[in-house]
């Protein structure tokens, strides 16, 4: 079953109707997705170098134009790091390890506990967009939560060309 | 190729009663061999009546299917327990002559493995000749060192015989209200081991003939408080068996035996290669790496157990790498996983990994085809001597949920990073709720009877948001996915509680774009109860979900519960009583209501039995799910909904989602969309303004650590024991801080006890006894 790039852009947006969406979770999975998908978002960010896999609503594995390095970029357009690197370990971050700061997001009572667990927000430092909130015990390493595959689910998955990467000085 | 009928091998030979003449052993030896060789299930490289045969194939399966949905949905109108019949907690699954399922019904079926490792239990340990395999006989079984979740899941197993041969198996489980633990209820918290956790039977014997044993039926209802229910419970898990057994005679009758034998198998291999092309088809091969958390705080007064050992605070602590390869294989490495402790949130590693296909059920395999075969398509590393793998024989299990559906949360959301970067975004969830509050206790019911109640209200917690909306609010939990909060009248009927309120909880679900579903929360008066007991059971300085790609964790649980309310005199005078919901517990009402009361409203979410009488209130908040992406991109108008809804209390819509509103007279609140721009704008600003570059706070982090400060004894105790469990997750941890060589914690620095960590003793080294292994340890 295949969807208009339409119905996929509204997905995109929380729109989706929910006649397509039921459709979409009850059916089997329509394999070009990921190239329409891609072309939406590359529409809609503000740089045009080419989006190579999406990993949050604001954060992207990029190909710079330019020298054809693989980045790790949020929408505004700040790059975090080299895409195998923790992007998070170049964010800013903000650590909720009193009470206080744990009740600015919930009720007295219902957020945690400080000492047997903390919030810890990864920022954008440029726009301060929040790309990831981690949730662990006090001195719990920062986790790197994604290693994709990229060239085997391209090539190998896909049938689509891998698109070209210059290693990162 | 096929699983041949052996009967040309072994004339002569003392004859199985497996179809062909095998024994049960010598039958599951051979197709595990074959599977280990081929890496085809029972070596089936082709499938010769799906190829040959597709619309027989499908015919049998649809049949075999719908009749196995019809048993349970019929038998569970016999039981009489508002747990099976309102809630649905029942499954019922069909095996082959190995013991591997073929196909289950709907319902709780992480059974769909735990029946199965019962009958490889009584194949590996000589059933067969002693105490015998025959046609018409029944087994139950609760044993959770062979492979149950908790004890009160009690399975019912029939052999199907053909022509004097077994062919198959069918099970069926209930979970049963009470097993005569310590405390009263079917997940009950105060046994800390094995010997308090309630009535456990290992693969027995209980009936001939289609009849129960006198003796089992008079045994069986005197080990547990509620013997209606049992009983009766006993007879629904009975009729069902008996209607698979039925369909299946009817089956071959019709298709042939032949046809029959070759489906049983077959369709096995297809779950296992159906389980593959779902995998390339949904994800992108890569590794993802996650974690679980979950509060045991023992060390509370209010948390009465028998063993000064077990009277402290620890963290259970799940952390797991997923690897999906370029050929559709992936495993499951659970390294670093803490260990098992003196408690009953332990788990057996066939609960952990049957009931990672619940899971699996609702995102990557959404058919109808559940069964073993995904399990053989799947590699489990789960290290021996954690909480999803004890090493020892005397730990408990009654509630091993209450981490099982924390670990699981995390796998939630390493798929949805998967299935975002793919664009399925219908298929992302952030995860799943911790699945409680669990109401429990017992004593004189309303009709003066022994009694114990489990209310499953909490089967309809709030859901995951996912990547194109918010999740559902008080609607489903993980273990069932049809589960149901059940009418208020019909627990009043169970329950000796009276509602006071049943209501939206506000703020509990995660924040978001797309925030979590909310929970909801029921206020209960006890009334007409006599000796009477309850006790809370849920996650309370901890959210064992995060959020995914920005978005928080669910809050967390609390507890409120108060005596001596004089709300007798309140009620009979007409004054105000608390009502509805605790909105606010920052802010709370109902405490000035009853001045005189003796309340207890903290973050101690875990209790054991305490006394309650009548006019004593309880409030039983059943939590919400996580949220997806960063708040402030939430559409403004969803969260003046949200306060109109009551799903948000006031302050966090300007808080937490940088929403500004305006509230009319009649409290209606409308959108202030200039004052909510400028806000949305400010709050970047303090982000950036607040935040520090992560690798300077690391710097920070790391001097707490080589000083080892800033983190509790529990939390040290977590750590301690995950790293001698686990010797890469303490190379990996050590790498990450930089720390020196020579650094290390262990238990015995903390200066906490440390009962199990050394000397402990596994069910396998008891005498003439063989456990059988399902994952790699």
């Amino acid at each position: 079953m295949a969807y208009t790039r339409a119905k996929i852009a509204d997905l995109v947006d929380g729109k989706i109707d929910h006649d397509t969406l039921h459709q979409m979770l009850s059916t089997p999975k329509d394999p070009g997705r990921f190239v329409t998908y891609m072309e939406i978002l590359q529409d809609r960010v503000p740089w045009d170098d080419r989006i190579v896999l999406p990993l949050g609503p604001k954060l992207y594995i990029v190909q710079r134009k330019d020298n054809k390095q693989w980045k790790i970029r949020c929408e505004c357009g700040h790059d975090f790091c080299d895409w195998r690197q923790n992007w998070k370990l170049f964010a800013k971050v903000h650590v909720r390890d009193t009470q206080q700061k744990l009740e600015e997001i919930y009720p007295r009572l219902m957020a945690q506990t400080s000492t047997w667990q903390v919030l810890r927000e990864y920022y954008c430092p440029e726009c301060g967009t929040l790309h990831d909130v981690e949730a662990p015990t006090p001195w719990y390493p920062v986790i790197r939560d994604f290693e994709p595959d990229i060239d085997t689910f391209y090539k190998d998955w896909l049938g689509l060309a891998v698109p070209e990467r210059a290693e990162a000085a | 190729m096929n699983v041949n009928v052996r009967s040309e091998d072994i004339e002569g030979a003392t004859r199985g009663i497996v179809r062909g003449g095998e024994t049960l052993k010598e039958h599951r030896d051979r197709l595990m061999e074959a599977t280990k060789r081929t890496k085809h299930y029972a070596g089936l490289k082709t499938m010769e009546l799906r190829d040959s045969q597709p619309i027989q194939y499908n015919k049998l399966f649809s049949r075999l299917r719908a009749g196995v949905v019809d048993a349970r949905e019929t038998a569970k109108k016999i039981a009489a327990s508002p747990i099976v019949e309102q809630e649905g907690e029942l499954c019922f699954t069909l095996y082959n002559a190995a013991g591997d399922s073929i196909l289950t019904s709907t319902g709780i079926i992480i059974h769909v493995g735990t029946m199965g490792a019962a009958i490889k239990y009584m194949i590996e340990n000589g059933w067969e000749s002693n105490p015998g395999v025959r046609d018409k006989d029944i087994f139950c079984n609760n044993d959770c060192l062979i492979g149950n979740v908790h004890p009160c899941d009690i399975h019912t197993i029939v052999p199907i015989f053909w022509e004097g041969e077994l062919i198959g198996w069918v099970g069926g489980v209930t979970h049963v209200i009470d097993t005569g633990s310590v405390g009263p209820g079917s997940m009950s918290t105060g046994q800390v081991q094995r010997f308090g956790d309630g009535y456990q039977i290992t693969c027995r014997r209980v009936g001939e003939n289609d009849t129960l044993f006198r003796d089992w039926l008079h045994e069986s209802q005197r080990m547990v408080r509620t013997t209606r229910y049992w009983m009766l419970d006993e007879r629904t898990r009975i009729a069902g068996c008996h209607m698979i057994r039925k369909l299946v005679e009817e089956v071959i009758a019709e298709e042939g035996i032949e046809n029959y034998w070759k489906f049983a198998y077959e369709a096995v291999e297809h779950g296992r290669v159906g389980l593959q092309n779902r995998i390339k088809a949904m994800t992108i091969p890569g590794t993802y790496r996650q974690v679980g958390f979950v509060d045991v705080p023992y060390a509370h007064d209010d948390v009465r157990v028998p063993s000064d050992f077990a009277k402290l605070d620890t963290i259970m602590h799940a952390p797991s790498e997923i690897t999906i390869r370029g050929d559709g294989t992936w495993r499951l490495d659970f390294e670093g996983s803490s260990r098992w402790g003196w408690h009953t949130y332990n788990a057996h590693q066939v609960s952990f990994t049957s009931g990672i296909w619940v899971m699996m059920t609702q995102t990557l395999i959404p058919s109808e085809m559940i069964n073993d075969g995904a399990a053989y398509g799947t590699e489990f590393r789960l290290p021996k001597g954690t909480w999803m793998n004890p090493d020892d024989r005397r730990v408990a299990f009654s509630y091993s949920w209450h981490f099982l559906v924390s670990a699981w949360t995390a796998l939630w959301r390493g798929l949805s990073r998967s299935y975002y970067g793919r664009g399925y975004l219908e298929e992302v969830n952030a995860g799943n709720a911790n699945t409680s509050n669990w109401l429990q206790g017992g004593g004189f019911n309303q009709y003066d009877e022994i009694h114990a109640v489990n209310s499953f209200e909490c089967a309809a917690n709030g859901t995951g948001a996912t990547a194109v909306h918010d999740g559902l609010s008080h609607a489903a939990a993980i273990w069932n996915p049809e589960g149901d909060m059940g009418d208020m009248e019909i627990w009043e009927l169970a329950e000796p509680l009276v509602y006071l309120g049943r209501q939206i909880k506000a703020s509990s679900g995660g924040a978001g774009k797309y925030r979590g579903g909310c929970g909801f929360e029921s206020l209960r008066m006890v009334w007409n109860a006599k000796d009477w007991t309850m006790f809370f059971m849920g996650n309370g300085h901890m959210s064992s979900d995060w959020g995914l790609m920005g978005g928080y964790p669910a809050a967390s649980g609390y507890r409120f519960a108060a005596h001596q309310t004089g709300l007798k005199e309140l009620i009979a005078s007409g004054a105000p009583i608390p009502l509805g919901g605790d909105t606010d517990p920052e802010n709370p009402v109902w405490d000035g209501l009853i001045k005189d009361a003796v309340i207890k409203r903290d973050k101690q979410a875990i209790t054991t039995e305490e006394m309650f009488a009548d006019y004593d209130l309880y409030l039983n908040y059943m939590r919400g799910g996580p949220g997806f992406g960063d708040p402030i991109d939430r559409e403004p108008q969803s969260v003046v909904d949200d306060l109109n809804g009551g799903y948000l209390i006031e302050r966090f819509a300007s808080q937490v989602y940088g929403v500004v509103v305006t509230k009319a007279a009649d409290g209606a609140f409308a959108l202030d969309g200039a004052a909510t721009d400028a806000r949305r704008k400010a709050v970047r600003k303090e982000r950036i303004a607040q935040s520090v570059p992560t690798r300077d706070w690391m710097k920070g982090e790391r001097q707490k650590i080589l000083a080892k400060e800033g983190a509790g004894d529990h939390v040290k105790q977590m750590f301690a024991s995950s790293f001698k469990l686990g010797p890469k997750f303490l190379s990996d941890f050590k790498s990450f801080w930089d720390l020196p060589e020579d650094w290390k914690l262990l238990e015995e620095e903390i200066g906490i006890p440390h009962y199990g960590s050394h000397y402990h003793m596994d069910v396998s080294e008891l005498p003439d006894v063989k456990t059988v292994q399902f994952v790699e340890e």
